[in-house]
């Protein structure tokens, strides 16, 4: 570990690697809510135009790349505005399109030595300079600050459009403050983890907070928790292994992922082992359903022909029906436990 | 309609009004003047053009002609939207990523408060006097996947009531519901119009709102068709009826 750090570079890749594992979950969830995980890829594609523009003008390829996937993120918003059909084949028009002439254009100026097209498009995290490093850093810190500031907004216009703008939220400029993001992150990630694969640090520790958490806001902090530790974990495992940093995150992202699928199941497992349904119930409880309720902890349990029922996900759960062992919190235990006595706040932890 | 002297602006003021969509009319001339807490009843075949009037009403739908008020302000000109509640005809609560009740029913009140501050303790209370109008209350921290889909419409109900709308305009919301849901959502919408909520309702299921509603329009091809009391438009049903059964004979 501290040969690791010792090392100049390193240092540089590892901050790199925690703004980038910061940042694009964060902005990845609203892409994964209105269904368009790959446009982060479609940017990423337009984004290596942006950075041949640089090499061709010796100019810094971040900037330029930055200004080409900006734009781009804007276009896709105006084209999704209108509406119109052929808006699919015009965004293939314009992420093809960027990439070929993102790999022609290097090449032809390079020549045959492919190494730095290469580190543009898979990641190149050793070179990355001290200079790259505060602007990634600087970037990310604005991409978290609007993430934050925006979440509610940018929630609400990703979930359900037509309300937004019937309660007169501003959807098109929410929209365009989205693609803007997307395109900043994937300039921040290009050279850690390479413009082909910047989506998937995006939408994979999304995919696999949503296994765990029952909310909005658990699934976000999820998934910048498994980000953080996909792309710092990958570029540690990447220095000893060996290997290439961009796709080593990815697969440890995948890695756990699967983890998380299987964590999410064996959750559930306990819990339904925890706690007891009612059975077949089509009556609905509530305020003046004809049920007596009772106070139960931090919600209310309905007695239901000398059953307590409390609503639990699509179904009812039988709460303990000994009062008495409810009452004395000192006899707990085992009792507790079999007679299916938890609070909502399990319960919200408790997926599908 | 009463017009008597000291009868109160109308929430709601068409005239000769048309909605459509890309610049093509499909709702035309349409005259309806909707006074505070009269609960209507919108139906029609489908593509009859409900949902292209009530969203019209939302700046949803493009107005193409006549005026159109809305709480005595021309619609271009209403700045407060959350004035108006809207239960749209879609059912999809989040999108692709799981949120709670609570979650889905705060949006509604966004655009109540500048883009920098955020939810307070007021802006709780509202969420959870809108969950117990609807009698969800005890759900507020379910993932909303796990409700049942007369639970959904509700919590999209609560999302409109949230900013304490002056009128509410729903779309089919006991559509495709099951027969107890649609007795509690039944029942949502009486608790509403007996607190005074103005509502326009889009409905295939005038049964489902009996004694609830005062005020029947039936949509035809784009034009009002009908305009009356239920009473009437049970005559005007049945006076169809026989019309049908003569040509028929
Ligand atoms: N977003 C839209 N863009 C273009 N045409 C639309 C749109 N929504 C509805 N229409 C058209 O308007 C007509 C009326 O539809 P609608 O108002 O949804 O009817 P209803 O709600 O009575 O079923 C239909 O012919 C439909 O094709
Ligand atoms: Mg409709
Ligand atoms: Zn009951
Ligand atoms: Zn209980
Ligand atoms: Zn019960
Ligand atoms: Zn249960």
């Amino acid at each position: 570990m501290s040969d690791m750090l010792a090392l100049d570079f390193m240092r540089n890749a590892l901050l790199a690697a925690l703004v980038v594992g910061l940042a694009a979950p964060l902005v990845g969830i609203f892409l994964v809510q209105r269904r368009l995980s790959l446009v982060g890829d479609g940017l990423g594609h337009v984004a290596l135009a942006g950075v041949a523009i640089g090499v061709v003008t010796d100019s810094s390829p971040v900037w330029t790349a930055l200004v080409a996937a900006v734009l781009a993120g804007v276009v896709i918003e105006l084209i999704r505005a209108r509406g119109r059909t052929s808006g699919d084949v015009a965004l293939a028009l314009m992420f093809y399109g960027g990439l070929a002439a993102g790999v022609v254009i290097i090449n032809k100026v390079e020549g045959a030595q492919t190494a730095n097209l290469t580190g543009y498009l898979f990641g190149s995290i050793t070179t990355t300079t001290r200079s790259d490093v505060a602007v990634f850093t600087a970037l990310s810190a604005v991409i978290v600050l609007v993430t934050v500031v925006l979440r509610q907004r940018l929630f609400a216009v990703a979930g359900d459009e037509e309300f937004a703008r019937a309660s007169g939220l501003p959807v098109l400029a929410l929209n365009i403050v989205l693609a803007v993001l997307t395109a900043v992150t994937v300039v921040v990630a290009m050279r850690v983890i390479g413009l082909l694969l910047i989506s998937a640090l995006m939408i994979i520790p999304n995919a696999a907070a949503q296994q765990l958490s029952a909310s909005f806001r658990a699934a976000t902090w999820w998934a910048v928790g498994l980000g953080v530790v996909s792309s710092v974990g990958g570029v540690m495992t990447s220095y000893y292994a060996d290997t290439a940093s961009g796709g080593t995150i990815v697969l440890l992202a995948i890695a756990l992922f699967a983890l998380a699928v299987l964590g999410g199941s064996l959750r559930k497992a306990v819990a339904t082992a925890r706690h007891r349904h009612a059975e077949r119930h089509l009556h609905e409880h509530g305020p003046g359903c004809g049920h007596e309720a009772v106070a139960h902890g931090d919600h209310v349990d309905y007695l239901h022909d000398g059953h307590r029922h409390a609503a639990h996900e699509g179904h009812y759960d039988e709460h303990a029906d000994h009062p008495s062992a409810d009452a004395d919190p000192g006899s707990g235990g085992v009792a507790g436990a079999r007679t299916g006595r938890h609070t909502l706040g399990d319960r919200e932890e408790v997926t599908r | 309609m009463s017009t008597g002297v000291s009868a109160p602006p109308p929430v709601v003021d068409l005239r000769r009004a048309s909605f459509g969509h890309l610049g093509r009319p499909v709702v035309t001339d349409v005259d309806l003047a909707i006074a505070p807490g009269q609960v209507v009843a919108v139906l029609g075949p489908n593509g009859s053009g409900k949902t292209t009037l009530v969203t019209g009403l939302l700046g949803l739908s493009d107005h193409l002609g006549g005026t159109v008020e809305v709480l005595g302000t021309p619609l271009a000109r209403l700045r407060d939207r959350t004035r108006i509640g809207y239960v749209p005809q879609r059912h999809t609560l989040s999108g692709g990523v799981r949120a709670t009740v609570a979650e889905i029913v705060a949006t509604g009140l966004l655009a109540t408060r500048p883009w920098w501050r955020p939810a307070g303790r007021r802006g709780r209370e509202a969420v959870r006097r809108a969950l117990e109008t609807v009698g969800l209350a005890d759900r507020a921290r379910f993932d909303v996947d796990t409700l049942s889909g007369g639970q959904q419409r509700r919590v999209l109900i609560a999302r409109a009531l949230v900013a304490d709308p002056e009128v509410l305009v729903m779309d089919e919301p006991t559509a495709g519901v099951d027969e107890a849901s649609q007795k509690v959502l039944a029942g949502v919408l009486r608790g509403l119009a007996t607190s005074g909520t103005t509502m326009l309702v889009v409905t295939h299921e005038l049964g489902a709102l009996r004694g609830t509603v005062d005020r029947v329009l039936a949509v035809d091809a784009g034009h009002l068709s009908f305009d009356g009391t239920p009473q009437e438009y049970a005559a005007h049903q049945a006076e169809r009826a026989r019309a049908a059964g003569r040509e028929d004979a």
